[in-house]
């Protein structure tokens, strides 16, 4: 009696448990399904809003006024230019701090509080870089630039590449560096001949990324290079932007920006999952070889 | 210094040379060449380290300046006043302090236990060739533009959500005594709850990737043991793997709260931008960043751009208290995987 009881007991709580099991499992794949449903909702409504408006006159034409045709040709222009302004500015500043943290530094507390700060300037919020690039450049010289949006998108540059080129530093066997030492080649060149070689596709990847990451930020462009409605590339003066024109085509109530606005916003897509797909066949062939 | 340590290098630089006329003095002028770009290039690599910190610096002695006239007028009302009148150049900092918690409560709502449950499919459930295409897919979603996001929002999941889910909070949720002025109201489509959904779905991927990560760092021999004494899947998980990971999951939980209270475009998008505090979570309201992005290359007079800095300032402090406590964290994690 008393062990059929058990027997009962033990039969339930073992279906109990199972039941728990099955729900925690079906709840698992609900929520992936959930996350990759919502990634292909996102794509989908993209090319189903924007790819109707690409056409040739989207890299040929400038911003049109309200009511008229037009294209895009001046933020796409101005995009690029700001992107390699960035990147000119801020991957040397990046390579160098993650070199000395990799190289010289790497047990030094410097190189402890610098990574600890630089993680925290990884995420903190854009718009942030946007106030403090116009309290330095924007109010002393009196006018919005280019100079001043591509400054601010350095400053999101520079985090990603210093943490990237570490990484892959750290990563890069020490026989090579002793080996170079060994042919009484000096600490610097045995860095810039052998180390960065060794790591190159790493700290590509890094650069990719930040790219990826500054082509879609818009916050920071706001009040730094503003934007502008004619073919400009004088980054001395306001330069538009393709973020800043689909947040402004976007919010107006006339149907032709908006459908340019959702073309400006597949277009950076696109640029952007194809530099994040670069980016992870890099480290993937790099790890392979 | 030893000297013979750089020999062979200076007898390359030489070489040609070398054999002309193998004269010591030039030798010595190469080897002091190369000591001295060691050290020029030793110490650029150092100052560019500390330009790192010089720029975080920078960041906060800007915004602090920047926010003194805000300062010097309200004082520490400036965080508690609810009135924001750019006319009567009265500025308080509550209803976007109050929008930026509960829109990042909202997102975290959703997107911890969602990132968890995937973080879990990933680790137990899925097969491995599965195992990378999925991570890639849910770490793509990281990489879109908060400006995708947004559009996305204001044309496809604010009218949606007007349609679907907000009158039927309304009707169910909305007379219930004591919840029911949460969810009161018009469904406008776009507000708090609609932007508190898009930021669920941006820091979903930065919660699911760390999670990932550190489930994986927990040793087998502890799952295989569990398993062995018959554990299922969701045991092992809840009792095994979480206690023993929880130190990097909240570390993963707080970067994505830091994500989450300074997100911007997105978040202007679909929040409606109104400087009030609503009880219901289906009314417009506003952001830091909202604010920010929305007003400051409109605001005349330096009282107003200031406030809007002071803003900037409040939002900063906040999110590098939260991030620090991240980083703090993972490192902890890190240290322990080693």
């Amino acid at each position: 009696m008393a062990g059929q009881m058990a027997e009962q007991f033990l039969q339930s709580r073992y279906r109990r448990r199972q039941r728990r099991n099955t729900l925690a499992t079906t709840l698992a794949l609900a929520a992936t399904a959930l996350g990759l449903g919502w990634l292909v909702l996102i794509l989908g409504a993209l090319l189903w809003q924007g790819f109707s408006g690409l056409s040739l006159a989207v890299f040929t034409e400038m911003t049109p006024p309200p009511g008229s045709a037009g294209g895009l040709l001046n933020p796409i222009v101005g995009s690029l230019m700001l992107t390699a302004l960035a990147i000119v500015i801020g991957t040397p500043i990046g390579i160098l701090a993650g070199t000395y943290m990799a190289e010289y530094g790497r047990y030094d507390v410097l190189t402890t509080v610098v990574r600890f700060i630089n993680d925290i300037l990884l995420s903190a919020p854009s718009i942030v870089v946007g106030l403090f690039i116009y309290e330095i450049m924007v109010a002393p010289m009196g006018h919005f630039s280019g100079f001043a949006g591509g400054v601010a998108l350095a400053v999101l540059v520079i985090p990603v590449v210093v943490r990237t080129t570490e990484d892959m530093l750290t990563l890069v066997p020490n026989a090579l560096r002793e080996a170079a030492t060994s042919i009484g080649l000096p600490r610097s060149l045995a860095i810039t001949r052998i180390c960065y070689r060794a790591a190159r596709a790493g700290m590509v990847t890094g650069v990719l990324l930040a790219v990826a990451r500054i082509s879609g930020e818009t916050a920071p462009l706001l009040f730094t290079s503003l934007n502008n409605q004619f073919w400009s590339t004088n980054l001395n003066a306001p330069i538009s932007s393709l973020p800043v024109v689909i947040f402004q085509f976007a919010l107006s109530p006339y149907k032709d920006w908006q459908a340019l606005a959702w073309t400006g916003a597949l277009i950076i897509t696109m640029a952007v999952l194809a530099l994040s797909i670069t980016a992870r066949a890099l480290v993937a062939t790099g790890k392979q070889s | 210094m030893d000297s013979s340590r750089g020999q062979s290098v200076a007898d390359i630089a030489l070489q040609e040379r070398a054999l002309i006329a193998p004269a010591a003095g030039r030798r010595a002028k190469v080897l002091d060449r190369l000591r001295l770009g060691d050290a020029a290039f030793r110490q650029l690599t150092r100052a560019a380290a500390i330009g790192v910190l010089v720029l975080l610096s920078a960041v906060i002695i800007s915004l602090i300046r920047g926010s003194i006239p805000a300062l010097k007028t309200f004082g520490f009302g400036f965080l508690f006043s609810e009135r924001w009148n750019p006319v009567t150049e009265i500025f308080g900092a509550l209803p976007a302090v109050y929008g930026t918690v509960i829109t990042s409560f909202i997102a975290m709502l959703f997107a911890v236990p969602i990132g968890l449950m995937i973080a879990f499919f990933l680790t137990e459930l899925c097969p491995q060739w599965l195992r990378r295409p999925i991570g890639i897919a849910i770490e793509l979603l990281a990489g879109i533009p908060s400006i995708i996001y947004g559009i996305w929002g204001l044309f496809v999941f604010a009218p949606f959500l007007q349609e679907t889910l907000q009158p039927f909070l309304i009707d169910t949720l909305g007379n219930v005594p004591f919840i029911g002025p949460v969810f009161g109201g018009p469904p406008y489509g776009i507000g708090m709850l609609t932007a508190g959904l898009i930021l669920a779905i941006m820091v979903l991927p930065f919660i699911t990737s760390i999670s990932r990560d550190v489930f994986e760092a927990v040793p087998p021999v502890l799952k295989e043991a569990a398993y062995g004494i018959g554990c299922t899947k969701w045991e092992v998980t809840r009792n095994v793997v979480l206690p023993y990971a929880r130190v990097g999951v909240i570390g993963g939980i707080m970067l994505a709260l830091g994500r989450a209270l300074g997100e911007t475009m997105a978040v202007t998008f679909v929040i409606g931008n109104a400087h009030r505090i609503s009880a219901s979570l289906l009314a417009p309201g506003t952001t830091i960043s909202a604010t920010i992005a929305n007003e400051f290359t409109e605001a005349v007079g330096d009282l107003y751009t200031s406030a809007l800095i002071a803003l900037g300032l409040i939002l900063f402090v906040i999110t590098f208290i939260v991030l620090a406590i991240a980083r703090y964290l993972l490192l902890r994690i890190e240290r322990r995987i080693g």
